[in-house]
Protein backbone atom coordinates (compact mmCIF):
# COMPACT_ATOMS: atom_id res chain seq x y z
CA UNK A 1 0.00 0.00 0.00
CA UNK A 2 1.19 3.16 -0.99
CA UNK A 3 1.34 5.75 1.98
CA UNK A 4 0.52 9.21 0.81
CA UNK A 5 1.67 11.56 3.68
CA UNK A 6 0.82 14.89 4.61
CA UNK A 7 3.42 17.15 4.21
CA UNK A 8 3.70 20.37 6.07
CA UNK A 9 4.88 22.44 2.85
CA UNK A 10 1.01 21.49 1.80
CA UNK A 11 -0.43 24.18 4.13
CA UNK A 12 2.11 26.81 2.91
CA UNK A 13 1.58 26.07 -1.01
CA UNK A 14 0.72 29.19 -1.97
CA UNK A 15 3.47 30.87 -0.33
CA UNK A 16 6.29 32.60 -2.03
CA UNK A 17 9.42 33.19 -0.10
CA UNK A 18 10.87 36.75 -0.99
CA UNK A 19 13.60 36.70 1.70
CA UNK A 20 16.67 36.76 -0.67
CA UNK A 21 15.03 40.34 -1.53
CA UNK A 22 15.86 41.82 1.60
CA UNK A 23 19.33 40.34 1.49
CA UNK A 24 22.45 41.69 2.74
CA UNK A 25 24.19 39.41 0.63
CA UNK A 26 25.17 40.77 -2.46
CA UNK A 27 22.90 40.99 -5.38
CA UNK A 28 21.82 37.15 -5.55
CA UNK A 29 19.44 36.58 -7.93
CA UNK A 30 16.79 34.15 -6.80
CA UNK A 31 14.34 31.57 -8.31
CA UNK A 32 11.03 31.00 -7.42
CA UNK A 33 10.63 27.19 -7.42
CA UNK A 34 7.24 25.56 -7.95
CA UNK A 35 7.70 23.73 -4.45
CA UNK A 36 7.37 27.49 -3.34
CA UNK A 37 10.66 27.16 -1.27
CA UNK A 38 13.34 30.16 -2.17
CA UNK A 39 16.16 28.70 -3.34
CA UNK A 40 19.12 31.11 -4.22
CA UNK A 41 21.17 31.20 -7.29
CA UNK A 42 24.81 31.08 -6.52
CA UNK A 43 24.67 29.18 -3.69
CA UNK A 44 25.29 25.15 -4.09
CA UNK A 45 22.92 22.29 -2.35
CA UNK A 46 23.38 19.23 -0.52
CA UNK A 47 20.44 16.28 -1.11
CA UNK A 48 20.22 16.54 3.04
CA UNK A 49 19.14 20.07 2.38
CA UNK A 50 22.25 21.99 3.47
CA UNK A 51 23.05 25.25 1.04
CA UNK A 52 26.85 26.39 1.13
CA UNK A 53 28.06 30.07 -0.44
CA UNK A 54 31.68 29.26 -1.51
CA UNK A 55 33.33 33.18 -1.23
CA UNK A 56 37.05 33.39 -1.32
CA UNK A 57 38.91 31.13 1.87
CA UNK A 58 35.84 30.39 3.63
CA UNK A 59 32.50 28.90 2.88
CA UNK A 60 29.30 29.54 5.10
CA UNK A 61 26.36 26.72 6.05
CA UNK A 62 23.31 26.60 6.82
CA UNK A 63 20.17 25.04 5.74
CA UNK A 64 17.75 25.51 2.66
CA UNK A 65 13.99 27.27 3.18
CA UNK A 66 12.76 23.53 2.20
CA UNK A 67 14.49 21.96 4.85
CA UNK A 68 13.65 25.09 7.35
CA UNK A 69 9.46 24.84 6.32
CA UNK A 70 9.08 21.21 6.47
CA UNK A 71 11.07 20.99 10.01
CA UNK A 72 8.44 23.95 11.61
CA UNK A 73 9.86 26.34 14.15
CA UNK A 74 13.28 26.14 15.05
CA UNK A 75 13.58 26.24 18.87
CA UNK A 76 17.54 24.86 19.13
CA UNK A 77 20.76 24.80 17.65
CA UNK A 78 23.08 23.01 18.73
CA UNK A 79 26.43 23.93 16.72
CA UNK A 80 30.45 22.69 17.00
CA UNK A 81 32.62 24.71 18.09
CA UNK A 82 35.82 27.02 15.83
CA UNK A 83 38.20 24.88 15.39
CA UNK A 84 36.90 21.48 15.05
CA UNK A 85 36.67 19.45 11.53
CA UNK A 86 33.64 18.95 9.76
CA UNK A 87 33.63 16.06 6.92
CA UNK A 88 31.57 16.09 4.20
CA UNK A 89 28.29 14.59 4.52
CA UNK A 90 28.73 13.69 8.28
CA UNK A 91 26.95 15.53 11.11
CA UNK A 92 27.84 18.56 12.34
CA UNK A 93 25.23 20.03 14.87
CA UNK A 94 20.93 19.60 14.97
CA UNK A 95 18.36 21.94 14.80
CA UNK A 96 14.98 21.15 17.43
CA UNK A 97 11.99 21.71 15.93
CA UNK A 98 8.44 20.81 17.09
CA UNK A 99 9.32 17.71 18.93
CA UNK A 100 12.19 16.20 17.20
CA UNK A 101 15.91 17.03 16.89
CA UNK A 102 17.58 16.96 13.41
CA UNK A 103 21.05 16.38 12.33
CA UNK A 104 22.69 18.83 9.96
CA UNK A 105 24.91 17.54 7.77
CA UNK A 106 28.23 19.44 6.62
CA UNK A 107 27.91 19.99 2.44
CA UNK A 108 32.14 20.26 2.64
CA UNK A 109 34.67 19.23 4.34
CA UNK A 110 36.80 21.47 6.19
CA UNK A 111 37.36 23.62 9.68
CA UNK A 112 34.72 25.10 11.46
CA UNK A 113 36.34 28.97 11.69
CA UNK A 114 33.58 30.35 13.13
CA UNK A 115 29.72 29.57 13.94
CA UNK A 116 26.67 31.91 14.24
CA UNK A 117 26.16 32.91 18.38
CA UNK A 118 22.99 34.54 17.54
CA UNK A 119 21.09 31.39 17.07
CA UNK A 120 21.75 30.43 20.56
CA UNK A 121 19.58 33.44 21.69
CA UNK A 122 17.41 33.23 18.25
CA UNK A 123 16.85 30.17 16.79
CA UNK A 124 14.23 30.75 14.60
CA UNK A 125 16.20 33.17 12.57
CA UNK A 126 16.52 29.73 10.90
CA UNK A 127 12.87 29.84 9.80
CA UNK A 128 12.72 33.47 9.06
CA UNK A 129 16.10 33.83 7.26
CA UNK A 130 17.55 30.90 6.04
CA UNK A 131 19.87 31.89 3.63
CA UNK A 132 21.37 35.30 5.58
CA UNK A 133 20.76 35.61 9.18
CA UNK A 134 19.82 31.85 10.06
CA UNK A 135 23.37 30.51 8.69
CA UNK A 136 25.14 28.34 11.29
CA UNK A 137 28.54 27.94 10.72
CA UNK A 138 31.36 29.02 8.71
CA UNK A 139 34.34 26.74 7.42
CA UNK A 140 37.73 26.69 5.75
CA UNK A 141 37.11 23.85 2.84
CA UNK A 142 39.80 21.34 3.14
CA UNK A 143 39.32 20.21 -0.44
CA UNK A 144 36.91 22.85 -2.38
CA UNK A 145 36.69 20.23 -5.34
CA UNK A 146 34.02 18.86 -3.40
CA UNK A 147 31.47 21.50 -4.40
CA UNK A 148 31.34 20.11 -7.77
CA UNK A 149 29.46 17.14 -6.05
CA UNK A 150 27.11 19.66 -4.74
CA UNK A 151 23.62 20.70 -6.57
CA UNK A 152 22.82 24.17 -7.97
CA UNK A 153 20.20 25.89 -7.68
CA UNK A 154 18.27 24.21 -10.69
CA UNK A 155 19.29 21.38 -10.03
CA UNK A 156 18.17 21.74 -6.13
CA UNK A 157 15.18 22.89 -7.28
CA UNK A 158 13.96 19.95 -9.42
CA UNK A 159 14.96 17.70 -6.43
CA UNK A 160 12.89 19.46 -4.14
CA UNK A 161 9.91 18.88 -6.49
CA UNK A 162 10.76 15.56 -7.00
CA UNK A 163 11.12 14.48 -3.34
CA UNK A 164 7.57 16.51 -2.42
CA UNK A 165 5.57 14.74 -5.56
CA UNK A 166 7.10 11.31 -4.64
CA UNK A 167 5.07 12.04 -0.70
CA UNK B 1 29.77 -6.07 5.02
CA UNK B 2 26.76 -8.72 4.07
CA UNK B 3 23.60 -7.13 3.38
CA UNK B 4 20.86 -8.38 5.54
CA UNK B 5 17.33 -8.96 3.82
CA UNK B 6 15.36 -5.87 4.45
CA UNK B 7 12.08 -6.63 3.37
CA UNK B 8 9.72 -9.51 2.52
CA UNK B 9 6.36 -9.76 0.87
CA UNK B 10 6.76 -6.24 -0.14
CA UNK B 11 6.83 -5.11 3.50
CA UNK B 12 10.26 -3.73 6.17
CA UNK B 13 11.40 -5.88 8.23
CA UNK B 14 11.78 -4.95 11.60
CA UNK B 15 13.10 -6.49 15.29
CA UNK B 16 11.07 -6.74 17.95
CA UNK B 17 12.49 -6.00 21.07
CA UNK B 18 10.22 -6.74 24.15
CA UNK B 19 11.68 -5.66 27.56
CA UNK B 20 9.90 -4.74 31.03
CA UNK B 21 11.03 -2.72 33.32
CA UNK B 22 14.29 -1.44 31.87
CA UNK B 23 15.58 1.78 33.66
CA UNK B 24 14.82 4.88 30.81
CA UNK B 25 18.05 5.72 30.85
CA UNK B 26 19.77 1.90 30.15
CA UNK B 27 16.64 2.53 27.12
CA UNK B 28 18.14 5.40 26.07
CA UNK B 29 21.39 4.57 25.35
CA UNK B 30 19.70 1.49 23.67
CA UNK B 31 18.06 3.79 21.17
CA UNK B 32 20.20 6.31 20.42
CA UNK B 33 22.91 3.46 20.19
CA UNK B 34 20.58 1.33 17.51
CA UNK B 35 19.85 4.71 15.76
CA UNK B 36 23.57 5.66 14.82
CA UNK B 37 25.48 2.20 14.67
CA UNK B 38 22.49 -0.24 13.72
CA UNK B 39 21.27 -0.48 10.12
CA UNK B 40 18.07 -2.15 10.78
CA UNK B 41 14.73 -1.33 11.52
CA UNK B 42 13.77 -1.68 15.42
CA UNK B 43 10.48 -1.61 17.96
CA UNK B 44 11.37 -1.55 21.17
CA UNK B 45 8.61 -2.15 23.77
CA UNK B 46 9.32 -1.50 27.77
CA UNK B 47 7.09 -2.73 29.81
CA UNK B 48 7.02 0.18 32.93
CA UNK B 49 10.68 1.55 34.07
CA UNK B 50 12.03 1.58 37.28
CA UNK B 51 11.75 4.18 40.04
CA UNK B 52 9.81 7.56 38.96
CA UNK B 53 12.07 9.57 36.79
CA UNK B 54 12.11 12.63 34.90
CA UNK B 55 13.18 12.64 31.03
CA UNK B 56 13.68 16.23 29.87
CA UNK B 57 13.99 16.53 26.30
CA UNK B 58 17.33 17.94 24.44
CA UNK B 59 17.21 21.28 25.43
CA UNK B 60 15.11 21.32 28.45
CA UNK B 61 16.03 23.73 31.04
CA UNK B 62 15.34 22.23 34.62
CA UNK B 63 14.87 26.03 35.82
CA UNK B 64 11.98 26.65 33.95
CA UNK B 65 10.35 23.29 33.62
CA UNK B 66 10.79 21.65 37.26
CA UNK B 67 9.92 22.26 40.81
CA UNK B 68 13.78 21.55 41.22
CA UNK B 69 13.70 22.04 45.03
CA UNK B 70 10.84 18.91 45.44
CA UNK B 71 12.84 17.44 43.14
CA UNK B 72 16.00 17.33 45.31
CA UNK B 73 14.41 16.93 47.98
CA UNK B 74 12.55 13.95 47.08
CA UNK B 75 15.61 12.74 45.52
CA UNK B 76 13.86 12.64 41.60
CA UNK B 77 16.45 11.62 39.15
CA UNK B 78 16.99 14.11 36.14
CA UNK B 79 17.62 12.99 32.40
CA UNK B 80 18.56 14.89 29.78
CA UNK B 81 17.56 12.40 26.40
CA UNK B 82 19.00 12.77 22.76
CA UNK B 83 15.36 13.62 21.53
CA UNK B 84 13.61 17.10 21.19
CA UNK B 85 10.31 17.77 22.64
CA UNK B 86 8.63 18.03 26.14
CA UNK B 87 8.89 16.67 29.97
CA UNK B 88 7.87 13.64 31.35
CA UNK B 89 8.22 11.66 34.42
CA UNK B 90 7.66 7.86 34.18
CA UNK B 91 7.88 5.01 36.31
CA UNK B 92 6.63 1.20 36.35
CA UNK B 93 3.28 2.15 34.80
CA UNK B 94 4.35 3.93 32.18
CA UNK B 95 4.39 1.68 28.74
CA UNK B 96 7.48 2.87 26.55
CA UNK B 97 6.98 2.40 22.62
CA UNK B 98 10.03 2.95 20.42
CA UNK B 99 10.35 2.84 16.71
CA UNK B 100 13.72 3.14 14.71
CA UNK B 101 13.66 2.62 11.47
CA UNK B 102 15.43 3.54 7.83
CA UNK B 103 13.71 6.01 5.29
CA UNK B 104 14.36 4.01 3.36
CA UNK B 105 12.11 1.27 5.11
CA UNK B 106 8.81 3.54 3.41
CA UNK B 107 9.85 5.60 0.38
CA UNK B 108 6.93 7.33 0.31
CA UNK B 109 7.18 8.72 3.78
CA UNK B 110 8.85 12.00 4.45
CA UNK B 111 11.93 11.98 6.85
CA UNK B 112 10.35 15.39 8.64
CA UNK B 113 9.02 15.63 12.06
CA UNK B 114 4.95 15.26 11.02
CA UNK B 115 5.07 12.94 8.25
CA UNK B 116 6.69 10.71 10.81
CA UNK B 117 4.25 11.45 13.84
CA UNK B 118 1.39 11.19 11.45
CA UNK B 119 3.13 7.79 9.91
CA UNK B 120 2.94 6.81 13.83
CA UNK B 121 -0.96 8.08 14.59
CA UNK B 122 -1.75 5.30 11.87
CA UNK B 123 -0.46 2.74 14.26
CA UNK B 124 -2.23 3.41 17.64
CA UNK B 125 -5.45 3.87 15.48
CA UNK B 126 -5.77 0.72 14.58
CA UNK B 127 -4.97 -0.15 18.34
CA UNK B 128 -7.37 1.88 19.76
CA UNK B 129 -9.95 1.24 17.26
CA UNK B 130 -13.46 0.67 18.45
CA UNK B 131 -11.99 0.90 21.91
CA UNK B 132 -11.46 4.97 22.05
CA UNK B 133 -11.56 8.19 20.53
CA UNK B 134 -7.40 8.02 19.53
CA UNK B 135 -6.66 11.01 17.44
CA UNK B 136 -3.21 12.89 17.03
CA UNK B 137 -3.97 16.42 18.55
CA UNK B 138 -1.01 18.47 17.27
CA UNK B 139 1.70 16.62 18.01
CA UNK B 140 0.00 14.67 21.11
CA UNK B 141 -1.72 11.50 20.99
CA UNK B 142 -5.46 11.97 22.72
CA UNK B 143 -8.42 10.57 23.95
CA UNK B 144 -10.92 12.62 23.53
CA UNK B 145 -9.23 15.50 24.16
CA UNK B 146 -6.85 14.03 26.88
CA UNK B 147 -3.01 13.12 26.25
CA UNK B 148 -2.14 10.19 26.98
CA UNK B 149 0.92 9.57 25.25
CA UNK B 150 4.27 11.85 25.01
CA UNK B 151 6.31 11.73 22.00
CA UNK B 152 9.49 12.59 21.04
CA UNK B 153 11.70 11.86 17.61
CA UNK B 154 15.41 12.55 16.31
CA UNK B 155 16.30 12.11 12.67
CA UNK B 156 19.82 11.78 10.88
CA UNK B 157 20.41 11.66 7.39
CA UNK B 158 19.26 7.79 7.38
CA UNK B 159 17.05 7.05 9.95
CA UNK B 160 14.95 8.00 12.02
CA UNK B 161 13.83 7.30 15.62
CA UNK B 162 10.10 8.04 17.37
CA UNK B 163 9.40 7.28 20.65
CA UNK B 164 6.46 7.66 23.23
CA UNK B 165 5.77 7.28 26.89
CA UNK B 166 2.37 5.97 27.21
CA UNK B 167 0.65 7.00 30.54
CA UNK B 168 -1.38 3.23 31.12
CA UNK B 169 -1.28 4.35 34.64
CA UNK B 170 0.71 7.50 37.23
CA UNK B 171 0.71 8.20 40.33
CA UNK B 172 -0.69 12.10 40.53
CA UNK B 173 1.47 13.54 43.11
CA UNK B 174 4.52 12.86 40.57
CA UNK B 175 3.08 15.47 38.38
CA UNK B 176 3.67 17.81 41.11
CA UNK B 177 7.57 17.95 40.09
CA UNK B 178 6.60 19.16 36.68
CA UNK B 179 5.90 22.95 36.05
CA UNK B 180 3.32 23.95 33.51
CA UNK B 181 5.36 23.76 30.34
CA UNK B 182 5.57 27.70 28.72
CA UNK B 183 5.21 25.81 25.06
CA UNK B 184 2.25 23.96 25.05
CA UNK B 185 0.08 22.85 22.42
CA UNK B 186 -3.27 25.10 22.12
CA UNK B 187 -5.81 22.10 22.34
CA UNK B 188 -4.28 22.32 26.32
CA UNK B 189 -5.68 25.60 27.27
CA UNK B 190 -3.49 26.29 29.92
CA UNK B 191 -5.51 23.26 31.46
CA UNK B 192 -2.81 22.06 34.54
CA UNK B 193 -1.55 18.74 34.50
CA UNK B 194 -4.31 16.63 35.90
CA UNK B 195 -7.05 17.94 33.66
CA UNK B 196 -5.12 17.69 30.61
CA UNK B 197 -3.82 13.74 31.21
CA UNK B 198 -5.79 10.92 31.04
CA UNK B 199 -4.65 7.49 32.46
CA UNK B 200 -4.66 4.96 29.76
CA UNK B 201 -5.51 1.85 32.30
CA UNK B 202 -9.32 3.68 32.06
CA UNK B 203 -9.67 2.32 28.66
CA UNK B 204 -8.17 -0.82 28.18
CA UNK B 205 -6.21 -3.12 29.74
CA UNK B 206 -2.07 -3.27 29.79
CA UNK B 207 -1.44 -6.28 28.29
CA UNK B 208 -4.29 -5.95 25.77
CA UNK B 209 -2.39 -2.22 24.54
CA UNK B 210 0.62 -4.65 24.20
CA UNK B 211 -0.71 -7.14 21.89
CA UNK B 212 -2.22 -5.04 19.83
CA UNK B 213 0.53 -2.50 19.69
CA UNK B 214 2.45 -5.54 17.92
CA UNK B 215 -0.28 -6.73 15.69
CA UNK B 216 -1.13 -3.05 14.44
CA UNK B 217 2.83 -2.88 13.72
CA UNK B 218 2.54 -6.42 11.92
CA UNK B 219 0.30 -4.74 9.37
CA UNK B 220 3.20 -2.09 8.30
CA UNK B 221 6.37 -4.64 9.00
CA UNK B 222 7.58 -8.10 8.86
CA UNK B 223 8.04 -8.94 12.59
CA UNK B 224 11.25 -11.16 13.91
CA UNK B 225 11.53 -11.32 18.09
CA UNK B 226 15.06 -10.27 18.85
CA UNK B 227 16.50 -9.93 22.16
CA UNK B 228 19.32 -7.57 23.71
CA UNK B 229 22.58 -9.77 22.75
CA UNK B 230 21.15 -8.71 19.00
CA UNK B 231 21.10 -5.10 19.56
CA UNK B 232 24.69 -5.57 19.93
CA UNK B 233 27.24 -4.53 16.69
CA UNK B 234 31.22 -4.36 16.34
CA UNK B 235 29.92 -0.41 15.24
CA UNK B 236 28.36 0.03 18.59
CA UNK B 237 31.48 -1.39 20.80
CA UNK B 238 32.69 2.08 20.74
CA UNK B 239 29.83 4.41 20.86
CA UNK B 240 29.31 7.10 23.41
CA UNK B 241 25.48 8.26 24.09
CA UNK B 242 24.36 11.53 24.78
CA UNK B 243 21.49 11.13 27.13
CA UNK B 244 22.54 11.45 30.59
CA UNK B 245 21.54 12.05 33.92
CA UNK B 246 21.87 15.69 35.60
CA UNK B 247 24.35 15.74 38.57
CA UNK B 248 23.09 17.32 41.65
CA UNK B 249 25.00 20.07 41.44
CA UNK B 250 23.64 21.15 38.18
CA UNK B 251 20.42 21.12 39.96
CA UNK B 252 21.25 23.69 42.51
CA UNK B 253 22.34 25.64 39.83
CA UNK B 254 19.15 25.46 38.61
CA UNK B 255 17.80 26.67 41.79
CA UNK B 256 19.70 29.58 41.84
CA UNK B 257 19.05 30.59 38.17
CA UNK B 258 15.67 30.02 39.42
CA UNK B 259 15.55 32.43 42.03
CA UNK B 260 17.67 35.06 40.10
CA UNK B 261 14.63 34.81 37.50
CA UNK B 262 12.22 35.76 39.49
CA UNK B 263 14.32 38.50 41.04
CA UNK B 264 14.77 39.91 37.65
CA UNK B 265 11.30 39.57 37.23
CA UNK B 266 10.34 40.95 40.33
CA UNK B 267 12.42 44.05 40.21
CA UNK B 268 11.44 44.77 36.78
CA UNK B 269 9.84 48.84 36.17
CA UNK B 270 6.45 47.96 36.18
CA UNK B 271 4.60 49.02 32.51
CA UNK B 272 2.59 52.11 33.15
Amino acid sequence: MALRMWASSTANALKISTAASKSGLVSPAFSLSRCFSTVLEGFKYANSHEWVKHDGPVATIGITDHAQDHLGEVVFVELPEAGKPVTQGDSFGSVESVKATSDVNSPISGEVVEVNTKLSETPGLINTSPYEDGWMIKVKPSNPSELESLMGAKEYTKFCEEEDASH
Amino acid sequence: MAVSQTRSMGLPLINLLRLRGVPILQQLHLEERLLRTSYDNWCIINDGTTKPTIVMGVSGKAEELLEIESVIRDEIPVIRRFTGGGTVIVDQGTIFVTFICNKDAFPDLQSYPQPIMSWSSLIYKKVFQGIGDFSLRENDYVLGNHKFGGNAQSITKNRWVHHTSFLWDYQTSNMGYLKLPKRAPEYRQARGHLDFICRMKDHIPRSNFIDRTIDAVGSHFVLTSADLEASQSPLSLNFEPSSRLLKREELEEAIFKSRARRACAASAPQAS
